[in-house]
């Protein structure tokens, strides 16, 4: 075996103490940016939840709709015309908007998202179900919180009244794990009693959820619905995600602050890793000097000096790797979680080593001036 | 019969430029024979060091050739010369400039691991060559461990593990004492008992001179003296590192 790795390793393990700057640097710079990346995954995913959970082949939605959340209103005659395109079998209203949830004890109210659909046909109904069952969204006043938002909405138990906007709602259901990605908890309830609570008319609604019938073409349903609805666009869901995702991670600026804080954290490591291992290059001059005047190619030496910066990355990784996922376990139940997916852990310790690989470019300019003749000035 | 090693004809070397130019070697010849240890002698600032550079392929010269078993180097750059290093020249230096994070045995291998031999069978020559000077016991120690002149010795199997046609050295015992300094001349003395290796000491020490084959003087860039027959040839069962 080479003795590239053991000079790398032992100069490294030599200096316990810039050891540690290093380490502390990387696992600084790895966590900072796992935490952003982490939560722009959550966030990513986060903001689509609602249509992912739709039973939506196409969405019909008014003209200019940034997001999930921020729409208009179609008038209803949309449905009318959807029903009439050969190959689609439901045109299934959805109405959406931000309203006032007063806590049973009373107090300050809480904005909450009201979403509602048909609860007897497949739309955009609750899932999740731990308590309570969809029928039961056709009992009077009947709405479905999340658990987690027990507390924030002031209720304790299924049966429990609340107001929204001045009008009752009684808690029938519980889901689990439905999390908002805004502090505005979601409130799951029938298409009448949503549009009464939000004050859409009669046949209005935010969105027209359409399924197809079996043996459908669904790019000549498209292209009839489109010729169809001047007023409105049609979208499949995988276009809503994308649309929604660009307003909310891009058009509010809060996913490129996301992407910015991790950029920041890979250079503030590139930097540290970078000052560590220039001092250190520097302290063991003299011995690159040897290795070249004993006839050490310069690429020999530069191995030295990658391996020495890929080592530091390993034991930096590792340590990121351990606090990054007790950072998902404990954030796991938070409204917004930090995210790690195999594709993630892969990309960061990639960016570790490239990181390092770069934080290597000082030191490697200085051995590349190194003149053997040195050895005889010491 | 011995064979030249090393070649050097019309040396010279400026340094520095300008008002800072001096001509450190003033067209130097000298040829260096496998067998002979030869000693280079002279003031501070006479050329010594600059003449090892160039002998060691480390600086070339300002004009004149130098050839190392034939093989001359003018035109070549810095890695060629590197090359030429690994596979011909061994070095000795005054500060030894050992390794301090590898061991004995790791600071030999790495003259041979420079060369990419990385087999079992570098193991068994560093441990033959570490044998050779006599610390093979203390293989798996570090410099730290090593008395001055034991890490000299260690610095003495680096420079001979590769097989290198010639070593050169610089003031090998300037930081020995006086014992010390003799067990690292008596072997080195007996390493340039080897036809195929030729021995280059530069010193400032004169208790070494009896081990020499040839002493050369050297002032202000010259060689004035080239002395054969020396204490060796002279008395070579009977060295001794006067003190």
């Amino acid at each position: 075996m080479t003795l590239i790795l053991t000079l790398a390793s032992r100069n490294l393990f030599h200096d316990r103490v810039r050891l540690i700057a290093t380490a502390v640097g990387i696992v600084f710079s790895i966590v900072l940016v796992t935490v952003q990346l982490g939560v722009f995954l959550s966030f990513e995913r986060m903001v689509t939840t609602m249509i992912d959970h739709a039973h939506a082949d196409f969405w019909i939605v008014p003209s200019e709709t940034k997001s999930f959340e921020d729409s208009s209103l179609l008038s209803g005659r949309e449905r009318l015309q959807a029903l009439s395109v050969n190959g689609v079998k439901a045109a299934v209203p959805a109405v959406v908007g931000y309203a006032s949830w007063r806590k049973p004890n009373g107090g300050a109210s809480t904005p909450v998202l009201v979403v509602g659909t048909p609860e007897n046909s497949a739309g955009l109904q609750p899932w999740n179900l731990v308590e309570g069952s969809l029928r039961d969204l056709s009992l009077p006043e009947g709405v479905v919180i999340d658990r987690s938002y027990f507390e924030q909405l002031g209720i304790t138990q299924v049966g429990e009244h609340a107001e929204i906007d001045n009008q009752k709602a009684r808690v029938v259901a519980v889901t689990g794990g439905i999390r908002s990605f805004t502090t505005m908890p979601n409130v799951f309830t029938s298409l009448e009693r949503a549009r009464a609570y939000l004050g859409v008319p009669a046949n209005e609604a935010n969105y027209f959820i359409v399924r197809l019938a079996p043996n459908a073409d669904a790019a000549e349903v498209r292209g009839e619905l489109v010729a169809r609805l001047s007023d409105a666009e049609v979208l499949t869901s995988e276009e809503f995600r994308h649309r929604t995702r660009q307003f909310w991670l891009f058009d509010t600026g809060a996913g490129a602050a996301l992407l910015g804080s991790a950029i920041l954290g890979v250079i503030v490591g590139t930097i540290i890793v970078a000052q560590t291992l220039y001092s250190s290059t520097k302290d063991h001059l003299k011995e690159f000097a040897t290795l070249r005047a004993i006839g050490s190619s310069r690429i020999y030496i530069l191995k030295v000096i990658l391996s020495q910066a890929l080592l530091s990355a390993v034991i930096g990784f590792s340590i990121a790797a351990c606090i990054d996922l007790t950072l998902v376990k404990v954030t796991a139940d938070a409204a917004l979680p930090i995210v790690m997916t195999p594709g993630l852990t892969l990309g960061l310790f990639a960016l570790t080593l490239v990181m390092c690989a770069i934080a290597a470019i000082s030191a490697i300019r200085v051995v590349t001036r190194i003149d053997p003749v040195a050895v005889f000035a010491q | 019969m011995t064979t030249t090693v090393i070649e050097a004809t019309d040396i010279v070397k400026v340094l520095g430029e300008g008002a800072a130019r001096v001509e450190a070697l003033k067209g130097i010849n000298l040829s260096l024979a496998g067998g002979e240890l030869t000693l280079l002698m002279g003031p501070s600032g006479s050329g010594k060091t600059t003449l090892l550079s160039v002998l060691g392929c480390m600086l070339s010269p300002t004009s004149g050739t130098v050839e190392i078993r034939g093989r001359s180097t003018t035109g070549l750059n810095a890695e060629e010369l590197a090359a030429l290093r690994r596979d011909n020249v061994g070095f000795v230096f005054q500060s030894y400039h050992l390794f301090p994070t590898l061991t004995a045995a790791e600071n030999v291998r790495l003259a041979l691991d420079v060369r990419g031999e990385r087999s079992p069978l570098a193991r068994i020559k560093a441990d033959k060559a570490l044998t050779t000077v006599g610390l093979s016991h203390k293989a798996s120690a570090f410099p730290r461990e090593l008395s001055g002149g034991e890490q000299q010795r260690v610095a003495i199997a680096r420079a001979i593990v590769g097989d290198a046609s010639v070593i050169l050295a610089d003031e090998p015992t300037a930081a020995l004492d006086s014992e010390n300094g003799h067990a690292v001349m008596m072997m080195l003395a007996d390493i340039a008992k080897d036809p195929a290796r030729a021995l280059f000491i530069v010193t400032h020490d004169p208790r070494i001179m009896p081990f020499a084959d040839r002493i050369l003087r050297i002032e202000d860039g010259r060689i004035v003296s080239d002395q054969r027959g020396g204490g060796r040839a002279s008395a070579p069962r009977a060295l001794k590192y006067a003190s």
